[in-house]
């Protein structure tokens, strides 16, 4: 009796929580973000409405049933409601893992957009770099033997390569706004995370891979990058910022930086 | 009774009592870490004292607090969730329950039960050595768990340690398996079928086949590691890497082969750690209903459905990983579905329960709470399996709320609802009832005011595997709801007291049980 009581209020103050939830993802600054958004809210909403079906029954069967003196059922179950809900959860389940993938389709199987601005990543413990191609729109070589942190040079642009003497290295990734970019994360040493949450993104840099993060941001402003996976006792300070500016902020700044 | 004992029911209860002293120790680990996440510059003597370099004059360093968590994660999911319901109450119950006289063999079994105690004070071990406490988490991803000292902190012995024994515990694991296989296929009692089996046998059946598959994978994976380690191999490192400024002279490994081998073990885990739960609550739902479970055998075969289904979907831990985007896909729509037989053995419960003539036993209070905490646990499986939904999730507060209610409390519940039903078996005593319902009632709501606001933090994006939360803008606003939590930790440990209390004074001085206390109907009970 007690337990039915109790089992209802706890999930009604679960529900109460949700309902208005104090602390909740921060505004949504791209179409992608936004299609989360939406799909993330349509999951809720199932996951509701069976959170309150599933919970309510059992309060309601625990307080029904209870011990009045009544004979108890010599029931042993049911072939067809059992159908019915294998069928309703199938379908449910199933329906949301496929109205899911939309999104996720668009984010990790587009094309490479060929006007995309292209920025290399390099994660190290505990710190994040960024590379631009120069005037010339080309990556330099890289040489491992060459990287130099202290030195300003965390990627170890090749000096022999005349391509790289241009490239740009900055420890905040800078993009305009409206315009796609497409990252190529790379770590040196373990793994990392990139992690923007108004972009809905979040992505591992493994060591030995370069893994293409494609993105179009809308909204101006400066954003965090936690580093999302335990990387050493670091991994709490690898503090990195997205900066979205409007166009011609970053271009003014590129220009800047492009001057030896 | 000798400790070296090859008794199937002495060996259960040896395991209970490693489960209960590890449960106790990755509580207070848990507690000490909850303490620090919102007191990060408290100077605690009493730490100082326990750590001298992990925590000098007090103050707790990064590199302790991730060796807390790692030791926490790998004490409950090792030597509490896989050892208390299949190792602890399956080797009691299972001859019991199919008439047989003891385990298969009975040698390999007490061989089990020592070399997991090998496992757990080498791990234990871990903490003390020189350069701390392995950090790596329970999952040890390579590179950070492979290269060694250069990483940081806890990367020497300590890391060595950990590995060691994962693989004891694996093999320990593995002779129990089939332990468990063997006796339940060859020593039945004659006249009972698979299917007059109970429930609980079923899921100690099912257990063992999903520990046989998935610890010989992790086994492999562990030694792979150690090896890296060790010998100079690289199985997970990949070539090129530079390491605190130095070069490392290795390639060709692949640090997802590892994640790989480590998920296709670590989700089925999930299972190994709550399918002797759902057994039991089976029975106890249906003892204390006065009534059959309802659809005995779609339950037994949910059980093998989500054995076989589980070893599918190991993918969906990896949705970041940098892995083939198509294979998501198709490990999305398999997590979903296995959801289907977790539905069905819920509303199978409810059926169960329902027209029957309920008796409110402390254990059928905790079976109560279990189906509500796998109901809330279970059902935020449908955002984390989406793909798309998942990458904001990942590795924040939102999976760590999660899989504790769904892995951890639903689990442990379990446990609670087993102890209660069984003690009188065990002891020949009662647990105190009201004593038990007390502790129900304080430690569900506890529960429910610890871990249902904890997925806030992961809706605000916070990481998990933060010692401290002081480097960003954006988790300043989560204070207060992290106080919350650690004071919700406090309560729930407090509550935990009374449990102690009850089982100590019970187990001497608790009320005499009749033979067949509960009117169940299931072969232990019987007088033969």
């Amino acid at each position: 009796m007690a337990i039915a009581i109790l089992i209802a209020a706890l999930a009604g103050a679960t529900v109460v929580l949700f309902y208005q939830p104090r602390w909740w993802l921060p505004d949504a600054i791209s179409a992608h973000a936004r299609a989360y958004d939406s799909q993330l809210s349509l999951t809720l909403c199932v996951v509701g409405l069976i959170f309150v079906f599933s919970q309510g029954l059992l309060a309601w069967v625990v307080f029904r049933y209870r011990d009045r003196g009544q004979a108890a059922s010599p029931s042993g179950g049911n072939h067809k409601l059992e159908l019915v809900w294998i069928s309703v959860t199938a379908v449910v389940f199933v329906g949301l893992a496929v109205t899911g993938q939309g999104i996720w389709a668009a984010v990790q199987m587009g094309a490479s957009d060929p006007r995309a601005l292209r920025v290399e990543v390099m994660a190290k413990q505990f710190a994040w770099s960024y590379r631009y191609a120069g005037q010339d729109g080309a990556f330099g070589r890289v040489d491992i033997r060459q990287i130099d942190d202290s030195g300003g040079n965390p990627f170890g642009i090749d000096s022999r390569d005349t391509q790289g003497a241009d490239d740009i290295t900055a420890p905040l990734l800078r993009v305009p706004a409206g315009r796609p970019v497409e990252l190529l994360l790379r770590s040196r040493d373990v793994i990392h995370n990139f992690f923007v949450r108004e972009l809905r993104l979040k992505q591992d840099v493994v060591p030995g891979m370069t893994i293409p993060l494609r993105f179009t941001a809308e909204k101006t402003g400066t954003y965090e990058v936690p580093c999302s996976e335990l990387c050493g006792l670091g991994h709490h300070q690898m503090r990195s910022a997205l900066v979205v500016m409007t166009p011609e902020a970053f271009e003014e700044w590129l220009q800047e930086a492009r001057r030896p | 009774m000798t400790i070296f004992s090859t008794d199937h029911k002495v060996i259960g209860k040896q395991y209970m009592g490693l489960a209960l002293f590890s449960v106790l120790l990755g509580m207070v680990l848990s507690l000490v870490m909850r303490f620090h996440l919102v007191h990060p510059d408290a100077k605690v003597r009493l730490f100082g004292a326990l750590w001298p370099d992990g925590a000098p004059g007090g103050q707790m360093t990064p590199e302790l607090y991730l060796s807390l968590m790692t030791m926490h994660g790998t004490i409950m999911v090792f030597f509490v969730l896989s050892t208390a319901p299949q190792s602890g109450f399956g080797n009691y119950f299972l001859p019991l329950q199919i008439g047989a006289h003891d385990m298969a063999f009975p040698v390999l079994n007490m061989l089990s039960f020592w070399t997991t105690t090998a496992s757990l004070l080498t791990l234990l071990a871990a903490f003390f050595v020189e350069g701390g406490g392995p950090l790596s988490g329970w999952t040890a991803y390579p590179p950070l768990s492979a290269l060694g000292k250069i990483t940081g902190p806890g990367q020497g012995l300590g890391q060595d340690l950990w590995l060691a024994a994962i693989v004891l515990f694996c093999t320990a694991s593995l002779m129990g398996a089939i332990n468990f296989i063997v006796t339940v296929i060859e020593l039945r009692a004659p006249d009972m079928g698979y299917f007059d089996m109970p429930l609980t046998c079923w899921g100690w059946f099912v257990t063992a086949l999903i520990s046989l598959f998935a610890f010989a994978v992790l086994v492999a994976g562990g030694l792979l590691l150690l090896l890296d380690r060790t010998a100079g191999t690289s199985f997970f490192i990949p070539g090129g890497l530079i390491v605190s400024d130095q070069i490392q002279g290795r390639s060709g490994g692949s640090p997802l082969l590892y994640q790989h081998l480590f998920w296709f073990f670590g989700h089925p885990e999930v299972y190994i750690a709550i399918l002797p739960g759902m057994g039991l609550i089976s029975t106890v739902l249906s003892v204390f209903s006065g009534k059959k479970v309802f659809g005995y055998k779609a339950m037994a075969m949910a059980m093998l459905a989500i054995g076989v289904l589980g070893f599918a979907v190991w993918g969906h831990h990896m949705f970041t990983s940098g892995m083939s985007p198509y294979s998501s896909i198709a490990f999305s729509v398999l997590t979903l579905a296995v959801g289907v037989p977790s539905a069905v053995k819920t509303f199978n419960w409810v059926g169960t329960l329902w027209g029957g003539r309920l008796r409110f036993t402390a254990a059928m209070h905790y079976a109560l709470g279990f189906v509500s905490l796998f109901i809330t646990g279970g059902i935020t499986g449908l955002v984390l399996g989406q793909p798309g939904l998942d990458i904001y999730f990942h590795d924040t507060y939102f999976v760590v709320a999660h899989f504790h209610l769904i892995m951890g409390v639903a689990a442990i519940f379990a446990i609670f609802a087993g102890l209660h039903y069984w003690f009188p078996h065990m002891y020949g005593r009662f647990l105190h009832e009201g004593m038990g319902k007390v502790h129900f009632y304080l430690t569900f709501v506890g529960v429910y005011a610890l871990f249902v606001p904890l997925h806030f933090a992961g809706f605000a994006g916070n990481p998990r595997r933060y010692p401290d939360f002081k480097e960003y803008e954006f988790l300043q606003p989560l204070l207060p709801l992290h106080v919350g939590v650690t004071h919700a930790a406090y309560f729930l440990a407090a509550v935990q007291l009374i449990f102690l209390a009850n089982y100590f004074w019970s187990k001497r001085r608790g009320a005499l049980a009749p033979g067949n206390p509960w009117g169940a109907s299931t072969r232990e009970w019987r007088d033969d």
